[in-house]
């Protein structure tokens, strides 16, 4: 008994599907359709896999006790919570004093991320979350973290945290979430700008030098080609983006 | 008879144990929504321990579900008949123990609203990842299996399933040690022989929690289980028991064995404060030299309910490891520097004094009271109780065989 109106209401919902189709196609003003508007909010370019960022660390000019590169870290990520127990605040970026109780030589570096290019993290991820993007930046999607910590056991680096509380006064540009791990993004933020990760800059002894480990013209290319540079647990063969001089 | 027996646990006993368990499955959501509301800095876990109390409690029961299945292999696939009538039961503990395991783990995620995402988002390299294969199947094929063993008409299936099923449970064990076994970055984990460890360790835990279980059903029906039943499954139990303690002593001298993880070593064993207490005092004091005293030597054999005090303390001796090797793992710091003095604002160099909260602990024995609620219910409405026909076992030579 219903069919005819069935029929025709089947008709109706298939014309509307096609002439809304069509329509997204068709100008909304002169020189503007719907599909620009989406484009519009898509990235023009990604990241290349012909780039791969890196960092190098000289440690021979790393001051024990600064801590600029870790203030401006905080301020560019917005990392500006208050935690009772430090232990459960993030550090994307620390100081770290090595002494060799032998020799007494003493050593202060910045320990981060270290984007490796067989980053564990990513392949432990139960969801994906973790990362890595094709210009060698290491990651965490957000929105799929699901906060469950695996990659903190098989980062060999200590360089992520969990994010123990609520937070305000976010950064816009830099995204963080209650529940969700996060660690060093090389601020790529600014790197997809063009700019230098804000560690980068604040260093004061110009003792971290960024760019493009693949570039054979980089600075940073030509430096790891001729000088020694370490990977830290280079036993476990990671290709690490961040490099080590002077330990 | 069968319908007689199972309506003992009506009345006032059976609203006592399940709201029992009611209560502290209860008590445990509630604990799990104060850690989300507020953010896991509640908790004593931090950015250096971030797996803590939950995990040692939601790895026991994943590992026990898995070993507890044994008991039906034992009836279905390798034929025994004394474990037969064991099946059913074997089977609902599997689901229970897991679905609490699971309870407790997911609870406990910084982000245990995303749990769709979890099911939605698969990354196939990751070991968690596979669980979400693994789980659900088990659930499946577990299910599946007591639908065999309990209707006498599918039983012709029941072998087929059962094997599966028992396949099944050794690649999901294999799955949880794996999680550890993967690790490279720590010197407690990173280990081959991580996986069959806790294959042989899921036997002993899911024995133990059946031991105790049968008892608490076989009281409530006023029956005593057959002397040399009894004494097998005691005496399986103490077997598992002692090859756990050798697969334990391979893992500690395989580490002990390489040069640069014997300070490692120094720490869970020797001089780093609670675990060594745990490993020695709990898991091998308590969890396994007793155990096998009480299971094998006459005159503790004599004491009243040996075999099930013998289970308890395997459970806490289970708990006991599961808290040295994933606490201690993570409170041992990471050797980024060999040979270096570190420190740090981030505390690298440090070993963690990692100490549960409450909110920790609720959740953790919710997963207990979760696994006891289905249990008892389940066993309130379908027949669970082992029923062994001993005439028939004994005429058939099978209680020997």
């Amino acid at each position: 008994m219903n069919q005819p109106q069935d029929k025709s209401r089947r008709s109706f919902v298939g014309t509307a599907a096609i002439a809304g189709a069509g329509l997204g196609t068709l100008a909304l003003a002169p020189g503007l359709q719907l599909i620009q508007v989406s484009e519009a909010n898509t990235p023009t370019a990604g990241a290349s896999s012909k780039v791969r960022w890196g960092m190098l660390i000289d440690t021979t000019k790393c001051a024990s006790g600064c801590d600029a590169c870790v203030k401006a870290c905080a301020t560019e990520n917005g990392i500006n919570e208050t935690v009772k127990d430090p232990r459960q605040g993030s550090q994307w970026i620390r100081k770290i004093d090595l002494k060799n109780p032998k020799t007494g030589q003493e050593h202060s570096l910045p320990m981060l991320c270290q984007h490796c290019a067989n980053p564990p993290c990513v392949d432990v991820c139960p969801t994906g979350a973790s990362m890595k993007r094709a210009d060698g930046i290491v990651l965490v999607d957000r929105h799929i973290c699901i906060g469950c910590r695996y990659c903190m056991l098989a980062c060999p680096y200590k360089a992520r945290s969990l994010v123990h509380m609520p937070l305000t006064e976010q950064n816009p540009e830099v995204p963080r979430g209650q529940g969700c791990v996060e660690s060093c993004t090389f601020c790529v933020q600014r790197v997809d700008k063009g700019l230098k990760p804000a560690c980068i800059e604040a260093c004061p002894e110009g003792a971290m030098l960024f760019g493009d480990l693949n570039d054979p013209n980089s600075a940073i290319a030509q430096r790891v080609a001729k000088e020694k540079t370490t990977q830290v647990r280079g036993d476990l063969q990671l290709n690490l983006g961040v490099r080590y001089q002077g330990i | 008879m069968q319908t007689e027996l199972n309506n003992r646990l009506e009345g006032q006993s059976f609203y006592n144990v399940a709201g029992f368990g009611a209560l502290i499955s209860l008590l445990g959501l509630g604990a799990a929504l104060y850690m989300e509301h507020n953010g896991h800095h509640v908790t004593g876990m931090n950015n250096q321990v971030f797996w803590g109390l939950p995990h040692v409690f939601a790895i026991f029961l994943i590992v026990a579900a898995s070993g507890v299945l044994n008991v039906a292999s034992i009836g279905t696939v390798f034929g025994k008949k004394v474990y037969k009538p064991r099946g059913p039961l074997s089977g609902l503990l599997a689901i229970t123990m897991l679905a609490a395991g699971l309870f407790v783990i997911m609870l406990d995620l910084g982000r245990a609203d995303r749990l769709v995402i979890a099911m939605t988002h698969v990354n196939w390299t990751s070991v968690f990842g596979w669980n979400m294969v693994l789980y659900p199947v088990f659930f499946g094929l577990v299910g599946l299996y007591i639908w065999m063993l309990m209707e006498r008409k599918m039983y012709a299936y029941s072998k087929t399933v059962g094997v599966a099923a028992f396949i099944w449970r050794l690649v999901m064990t294999t799955g949880t040690g794996s999680i550890f076994g993967f690790v490279v970055a720590r010197q407690a984990y990173h280990s081959a022989v991580i996986a069959p460890m806790f294959i042989i360790m899921s036997f002993a835990w899911g024995l133990a929690v059946f031991l105790i279980v049968q008892r608490m059903m076989f009281g409530w029906n006023n029956l005593e289980l057959n002397e040399q039943i009894r004494r097998r499954m005691n005496n399986l139990l103490g077997t598992f028991i002692a090859a756990v303690l050798y697969f334990v002593v391979v893992y500690h001298l395989t580490n002990i064995y390489y040069a640069k993880q014997l300070e490692f070593e120094q720490f869970i064993l020797l001089n780093g404060g609670v675990f060594p207490k745990l490993f020695w005092g709990g898991f091998v004091v308590l969890g396994t030299i007793l155990p096998l005293l009480l299971l094998y030597v006459p005159s503790f054999q004599r004491i009243q309910g040996s075999g099930i005090i013998a289970s308890v303390l395997t459970i806490i001796g289970g708990l006991c490891f599961l808290y040295v090797f994933i606490i201690g793992g993570q409170a041992y710091p990471l050797d980024m520097f060999p040979g270096m003095e570190v420190k740090s604002s981030f505390f690298d160099g440090h070993i963690d004094n990692y100490v549960p909260s409450m909110p920790e602990i609720l959740l953790s024995i919710g997963g207990f009271g979760v696994a006891l609620t289905i249990t008892v219910i389940a066993v309130r409405v379908l027949p669970f109780l082992p029923q062994d026909d001993i005439a028939k076992l004994q005429a058939s030579g099978a209680l020997h065989d």
